[in-house]
């Protein structure tokens, strides 16, 4: 494979996520935690050596940076005292700028309808956004009987709460996703 | 004792249990709590996921609300104390960043107020008082304390707690007359906010936790977090189906094990919302 521009991207990822990602000499300390390395399709390790040799596309593209629940395990470790976290964080919004189809569809579904929820309303409200989420995904029936023990007990709210700072929401969903 | 309080999403939904357990042992402790009058959601695992400059400001216009009250804030979700923390350090590391994500959330803000986890103010307490208030002990209660990530991740943004082998939880469960299972999962991840959009990664870790909770001894869990407890909790059902492994393993909110231990009714403590039950081991387990 040639590689080319991996400085521009190294420098990049750098400048979004914060992190020295150069100094990564691939100890494989991130990966040994990852709870979701088990499932990936490349490792932690494998994401900072790739944004170092420039290797966008597959990085972009991966399983990887969508699995990444924010655990935070891997920046706690890191003896280069990178926080990995933070540089996946930066890859999904860089992925998601470029408009590079997501390989974990549910995943970035699930934050889109998440987010889009609290720029209505302020808060997240479970109902609404979880049923808006189904249609979305595709995924009409799981969690169904889940959902109806969760009403029986009363951990659901029926009626959303709608903040009176609504529009100073809406300002910062605009300013930051320069809708 | 007054601090600002932050509910967060969970605990006026899913986690009610949590919000009606806190406001009791808080009143119990003289510790009033003031909720942040019209606080809207940190942005959770979504904003941080997708929008850096988005997961910053949703918190800050919290603690810029906090501010004008002249509280610190408690906020007992982890997810949501670590959001709100992370906000905080990332603008008093860089004055350039306050300054504009205070334009940005259209109030100002000095980045002074402090962001505690509710078990840190416990904490500070300390367990002699805690031991001043226990009615009823929790004797044959074996409780495998779980922190989970957020909590105590990572260190230099938390400021509580040690991140690999963390202690208050284990400290105040002793304190309450409950034993303390050694287990190496405190702190392993549960797949949180993965619970709907990739339930199957969530029920292989939940049921490394679930399972390694039980051989260690457990019969039950007290959890410091919603999504925790409703992975442990809500999905244990689920969990035991496709793992063919039986744990009825209550996941107790660790407020309501010391609401139990304080004499307080079961539905002040929202014991009723558990969906495994926990009367087997209440019964067994308190007494007086």
């Amino acid at each position: 494979m040639r590689l080319t521009g991996e400085k521009k991207f190294c420098d990049e990822i750098t400048a979004l996520s914060g992190q020295p990602v150069i100094s990564c000499y691939q100890c494989g300390e991130c990966t040994a935690g990852c709870p979701v390395a088990f499932t990936a399709d490349i490792m932690p390790n494998q994401v900072t050596r790739m944004v170092q040799v420039g290797l966008e596309e597959p990085v972009l593209r991966s399983r990887m940076i969508w699995l990444c629940v924010g655990c935070e395990t891997c920046t706690t470790r890191c003896p280069r005292g990178i926080e990995l976290a933070k540089v996946m964080d930066a890859l999904r919004e860089t992925a998601v700028a470029r408009k590079i189809k997501p390989s974990e569809p549910s995943i970035s579904t699930f934050h889109k309808t998440f987010l889009d929820s609290v720029e209505r309303m302020g808060r997240v409200h479970e109902i609404t956004m979880l049923a808006e989420y189904k249609l979305r995904s595709g995924n009409l029936f799981s969690d169904l009987l889940l959902g109806a023990r969760m009403f029986l007990k009363g951990k659901l709210a029926l009626i959303p709460e709608f903040l009176k700072g609504r529009s100073d929401i809406k300002k910062i969903f605009n300013k930051t996703f320069g809708k | 004792m007054r601090y600002a309080y932050y509910p967060g999403c969970s605990l006026h939904s899913t986690a009610r249990d949590y919000n009606l357990s806190t406001l009791a042992v808080c009143k119990q402790l003289g510790i009033e709590l003031v909720e942040i009058p019209d606080w809207n959601c940190c942005g959770a695992t979504s904003a941080h996921a997708l929008n850096r400059d988005l997961s910053i400001a949703l918190p800050l216009r919290n603690l810029a609300i906090a501010e004008t009250m002249g509280l610190d804030v408690i906020a007992p979700c982890a997810a949501c104390f670590n959001r709100m923390k992370s906000s905080n350090v990332a603008v008093n590391e860089n004055p350039e960043l306050l300054a504009r994500m205070s334009d940005l959330i259209g109030m100002p803000y000095s980045g002074k107020v402090k962001v505690l986890p509710l078990l840190a103010v416990i904490n500070e307490i300390g367990t002699e008082t805690i031991r001043e208030h226990v009615k009823r002990l929790l004797e044959n209660l074996k409780v495998a304390p779980y922190y989970g990530c957020l909590l105590v991740r990572p260190p230099e943004t938390t400021e509580f707690d040690d991140p690999e082998d963390p202690q208050s939880l284990d400290n105040l469960i002793t304190a309450l007359g409950a034993e303390v299972v050694k287990w190496p999962y405190k702190t392993e991840c549960c797949g949180a906010g993965l619970s709907i959009s990739k339930t199957e990664v969530v029920l292989k870790l939940t049921h490394d936790i679930l399972s390694m909770a039980k051989r260690a001894g457990a019969n039950c869990l007290a959890t410091a977090c919603p999504l925790c407890q409703s992975n442990l909790d809500l999905r244990q059902s689920d969990v035991e189906k496709a793992y063919g492994e039986k744990y009825g393993l209550p996941a107790f909110y660790f407020t309501q094990l010391m609401g139990i231990a304080f004499g307080l009714p079961g539905t002040s403590l929202g014991l009723d919302k558990l969906m495994v039950s926990p009367e087997q081991v209440l019964t067994t387990g308190v007494r007086g």
